[in-house]
């Protein structure tokens, strides 16, 4: 079972009872229970695991976690497709399949290579330099097609996700020693603990004591306004598989409230800038380590080790006690530790310091290295063979989530390092996460922050220190050498970021080129861009920087730390909310009878509403004139409830809709109903409706159906703030009732065929009236009001009534040839009698004089909404847009809403605009297409003809008055 | 995401309120000038630091009230009920 680097003992993660199988671009591989894919494909003896981004160089596995720029795969296949995974993370699983990304035709011989034999040719800049004759779009669709990592599953997601919201006395994020102590000194006093985990699996044995939560496979990738911590977590078990599992919850996105939180999120290891620093083999230090003690996993057979600071001499033992040979070992400083001399002595190490590393060659893996050493007569350049190299470039702590809460970093100058400086309340690092490389002294430093965060809680320090976390106290480290310390030859194929194919001479370029500001030297060269997000990427390119400007690591700076830390799945970030479930659909009360008449249904303002009702194999085009004339020459029934419905009572409601509306309403008397426009105080026009004054201290206020929640939320903004000595309150009713509309010449006769205790005749109840009463025993309120211009009667009941009163009215009118309409066809009436909609025939600027809405407003005394602005002198200029009707007289013979009115043009030269189609129909009624527009001194041009263009298709219209249809309203009382 | 404490229903999530600009901006006379209306109307502080301004638990109680809010860090300072005036010298304002 075990591979060519997979050695016979070892591995504290691994169960070797169970072994796994896999594959990698359709080739079996095996590996053990507790492995991640990288560990497999290592054991196996896989060096090359993808492309790079812009070069196509071979890249190996360079880290064992989260940071990995290399070894990103693309998991699954179909609609579960997932790219860019890392394989340092993802754990195998049987039958999983693995590919990698950016190599075609394939990972061995990737033609995109040949970008890495011209690679001069690619400087940072090199798209902004190149592709900009005649411009860049000629250019985009190629490279667009060239870039990026891996492709996105084209097939709607099969797996589930879903939201869990989190509570906690204190969060702590990361499971190392340091998260550990943390959580259990908090649990110790009695707070509630949630422990999160990026990795699948612990390392080592922990039973977590009472009162922490642990959430394995668990990363947190941001941290927002008032301490809310989000977390992606991947359910163990839930790798993606074939398209034929079963769909599953696979991701959860985690919400945290936590009062305090620890961020134990350790540091992470810098590479090295060195020439041809990218060969496959070349991996950090501790990653080598952590292979080799968690999966018996040999990174090489014999490792030469590179590094700037103590802690890879660490490596270099555990390699070399576990029999793998250790050609050298070279330290960039020139006087290492004189302990860690001696000791590498005994262990059969030779250290070269002062050494750094000019040159590595081979191709599929590194096959050995070339190195100077600094002084005292080093020679010549020494080469050495070696089939992998382990490198460390010092270690810099993971501040993300940190410095996503607004916290600040400083340079150690000892540490070679950013650390988070301590001054957040409610957010605190920890252990290597604060610069805290000791054990001990780490630990310590957990103890310490702890007594703090619980303090501020308001609990009591803890008394004991769990057997586990007492270690004697190590010696500290030392100071960590250079960053970023790339030689001077050969800095183009020095890399800093490795998935972007970002190099030492890269900065040295846009700094050439006066970008000086670390932002823009981040977007120039991408350099920590995309998955890398300053996880290995950015310490070297500060260094470098700082270096080449001349400045101090502070004068630098950092670039700015956003979430996500890792990437998020789109879907867990929408969770349950997806599909059917995206918003609540709101249903009409007679919903499955329209459903039982083969209504057509759409999404109007939240609301599924009949568009009309498709007799079979009708058009909706048909449908809708079919509707409309049966409405204009019988009758018809339409479900109105989502028009807005408020009840506005009180012994000042007269005296409020009087300063709401812009035209005069405290004259309503009651039984009456009166149209009104609300404007705001810029004096634009933001709803209307009628309004209907049941008693003299109680309203009835219809508002559009779109409008209902803003306007109520308008209403009470004015009562609460502006005049709370108004004696109103307002009550949103609009789902309380379910309203039906009685429409068409023989409305009042089927309505008279009904059990009703309202007189209905013409002259007892008139056209602008409102009665309350009873229908068929059901408590009812009609208002006579008209949307369609003919004889119409709205009846409102309570909503569990409106589908039986449907079904009523609906054989009632049975003799009289009703028929159900549809809120297509109703629209298609209201263009017809030049009724406006607000939000179609007003905009943003529309005032009542533009709407033919100025006299009312002008006649009215007393202050209202809005009033001031109306004297402003833009409101009173001439060549205003104006409401006018327009009617298609040219060739083609139809128009859409959105098209420009222009002036007759002649020649060639763009046309000038005066206005545009606000509403457009074809009337079965007068069989023309008709519209309603914007148009420039519209009213004057009444009579006149305009140009009207869409899409480059241009015919003409003729200006009309807004009132295609009846325009005296004789149709209004049947 | 902010949590704001309505003074009816206490801490939320700030996803039930909704926002109503900055408050306190006086309305002048329907006499004044027209410069001066366009002022009351268009031109808000936009500061950096404590602001006041007006919020409702729209998908909760419905109220209105003020918020003295940091703009920068995003810290309540205080809530108090709409017609109140700015209170005196809030904790940090400036």
């Amino acid at each position: 079972m075990a591979g060519p680097f997979r050695l016979v003992a070892g591995g504290s993660q691994i169960d070797r009872a169970r072994p796994v199988r896999f594959t990698f671009d359709g080739r079996p591989v095996s590996g053990y229970a507790g492995d991640t894919i990288a560990a497999a494909l290592l054991g196996a003896g896989v060096s090359v695991v993808g492309r790079s981004l812009k070069f196509h160089r071979p890249r190996g596995v360079l880290s064992a976690g989260v940071e990995e720029p290399n070894a990103l795969v693309t998991l699954g296949s179909g609609a579960r497709r997932t790219p860019s995974v890392r394989a340092t993370v993802e754990p195998i699983a049987d039958g999983l399949e693995v590919r990698s990304q950016n190599a075609w035709p394939s990972l061995d011989f990737d033609l995109g290579r040949i970008n890495d034999l011209v690679h001069g040719l690619y400087p940072a800049g090199f798209y902004n330099k190149t592709f900009i004759w005649p411009n860049w779009h000629t250019f985009e669709a190629a490279i667009r097609h060239m870039a990026g990592l891996g492709v996105a599953a084209d097939a709607p997601d099969p797996d589930r996700y879903e939201w869990r919201n989190a509570h906690c006395d204190v969060l702590v994020v990361g499971a190392g020693l340091a998260g550990r102590l943390a959580a259990a000194l908090a649990a110790q006093v009695g707070a509630r603990v949630l422990l999160v985990e990026g990795a699948a699996t612990l390392d080592g044995e922990w039973n977590p004591p009472p009162g922490v939560h642990v959430s394995l496979h668990t990363t947190a990738v941001g941290v927002y306004d008032h301490g809310l911590v989000t977390a992606i977590e991947t359910r163990t078990g839930a790798t993606l598989r074939s398209e034929a599992t079963p769909p599953r919850v696979r991701q959860r996105w985690w919400r945290i409230r936590a009062k305090q939180v620890v961020l134990a999120t350790g540091a992470f290891e810098q590479p090295l800038a060195f020439a041809f620093n990218d060969r496959p083999g070349i991996m950090l230090a501790d990653a080598a380590r952590r292979y080799l003690q968690r999966h018996g996993v040999a990174i090489g057979g014999r490792v030469a080790v590179a590094t700037n600071n103590d802690s890879a001499y660490r490596v270099a033992f555990d390699l070399r006690a576990a029999g793998i040979e250790v050609p050298c070992l070279l330290d960039t400083r020139t006087a290492p530790d004189v302990a860690l001399l001696e000791r590498a002595r005994g262990a059969g190490i030779e250290v070269h310091s002062g050494a750094r590393i000019d040159h590595t060659w081979g191709d599929r893996r590194i096959a050995g290295l070339e190195f100077t050493r600094e002084s005292r007569g080093g020679g010549g350049p020494t080469r050495v063979r070696c089939d992998a190299l382990a490198m460390s470039g010092g270690w810099n702590p993971v501040a993300h989530l940190y410095c996503q809460a607004g916290g600040k970093l400083r340079f150690d100058p000892h540490a070679a390092c950013l650390v988070p400086d301590g001054r957040l309340d409610a957010l605190h690092a920890v252990g290597a996460a604060a610069a805290q490389f000791e054990l001990h002294a780490a630990l310590a430093h957990v103890r310490d922050t702890l007594d703090r965060v619980l303090a501020a809680l308001g609990r009591p320090a803890p008394t004991e220190v769990p057997q586990w976390a007492q270690v004697p106290p190590g010696a500290p480290p030392g100071a960590t050498g250079a960053l970023g310390d790339a030689g001077p030859a050969r800095r183009n194929r020095a890399w800093v970021d490795f998935q972007h194919d970002a190099t030492v001479a890269d900065i040295d370029l846009s700094v050439r080129e006066n970008l000086v500001s670390v932002e823009h030297v981040k977007r120039y060269t991408t350099a920590g861009m995309s998955i890398d997000q300053g996880k290995t990427a950015n310490l070297n390119v500060l260094a470098i920087l700082a270096a080449q400007t001349s400045r101090s690591m502070a004068e630098v700076g950092t670039t700015t730390f956003r979430p996500p830390f890792v990437p998020v799945t789109l879907g867990a970030i929408a969770g349950g909310r997806n599909g059917r479930f995206y918003r609540p659909m709101r249903l009409l009360p007679a919903h499955a009878a329209h459903a039982a008449l083969g209504a057509h249904f759409d999404d109007y303002g939240g609301w599924q509403r009949p568009a009309c009702y498709p007799a079979s194999g009708a058009t909706m085009a048909q449908s809708i004139a079919r509707e409309v004339r049966a409405v204009r020459s019988a009758v018809g029934l339409f479900e109105a409830t989502p028009l807005g419905k408020f009840l506005v009572r009180g012994t000042d409601a007269a005296e409020f809709l009087n300063r709401i509306y812009a035209n005069t309403q405290r004259t309503l008397e009651p039984g009456r109903v009166r149209y009104g426009i609300m404007l705001n105080e810029q004096g634009v026009i933001i709803d209307d409706g009628v309004c209907a004054r049941l008693a003299a201290d109680e309203f009835w206020v219809n508002t559009t159906g779109a409008g209902a929640a803003r306007i109520g939320a308008w209403f009470e903004e004015w009562l609460q703030g502006e005049w709370p000595g108004l004696q109103v309150v307002t009550t949103d009713v609009t789902s309380a009732w379910a309203t039906l509309t009685l429409a068409g010449p023989r409305a009042r006769e089927v309505l008279a065929a009904l059990p009703c205790d309202i007189d209905l005749g013409r002259e007892a109840f008139p056209h602008m009236h409102v009665r309350s009463g009873h229908i068929c025993g059901v408590p009812c309120r009609i208002l006579r009001v008209s949307f369609s211009g003919e004889l119409s009667y709205e009846i409102s009941v309570p909503a569990d009534r409106g589908h039986s009163l449907w079904n009523v009215l609906l054989a009632a009118g049975r003799p009289f040839g009703i028929v159900p309409y549809g809120i297509e066809s109703l629209l298609t009436m209201r263009i017809e009698k030049g009724y406006l909609h607000v939000g179609s025939e007003t905009d943003g600027t529309s005032i009542p004089d533009d709407i033919g809405f100025g006299t009312p407003v002008a006649k009215k005394t007393g202050e209202f909404v809005g009033r001031r602005s109306l004297s402003l002198p833009e409101h009173s200029r001439a060549d205003r847009l104006q409401l006018v009707g327009l009617r298609c007289t040219g060739e083609p013979a139809a128009f859409t809403a959105g098209a420009h009115l222009v002036e007759q043009v002649s020649g060639e030269g763009p046309a000038q605009s005066c206005g545009y189609l606000t509403s457009a129909c074809h009337s079965p009624t007068l069989d023309q297409h008709l519209g309603l527009g914007l148009l420039r001194r519209g009213r004057a041009r009444i009579g006149a003809t305009v140009q009207v263009m869409h899409g480059g298709v241009r015919t003409q219209a003729l200006v009309v008055a807004p009132a295609h249809y009846d325009p005296t309203g004789a149709r209004l009382d049947g | 995401m902010m949590q704001i404490p309505c003074p009816c229903c206490g801490q939320r999530d700030e996803t039930e309120f909704s926002y109503g600009g900055e408050s306190h901006i006086a309305r002048p006379p329907a006499d004044c000038s027209d410069s001066d209306w366009a002022d009351y109307l268009y031109f808000r502080d936009n500061r950096k630091g404590v602001q006041a301004e007006r919020w409702r638990h729209a998908r909760g109680c419905g109220l209105w009230f003020n918020v003295l809010r940091d703009t920068a860090t995003h810290r309540i300072v205080q809530v108090y009920p709409i017609t109140a005036p700015r209170p005196a010298a809030p904790e940090g304002a400036g």
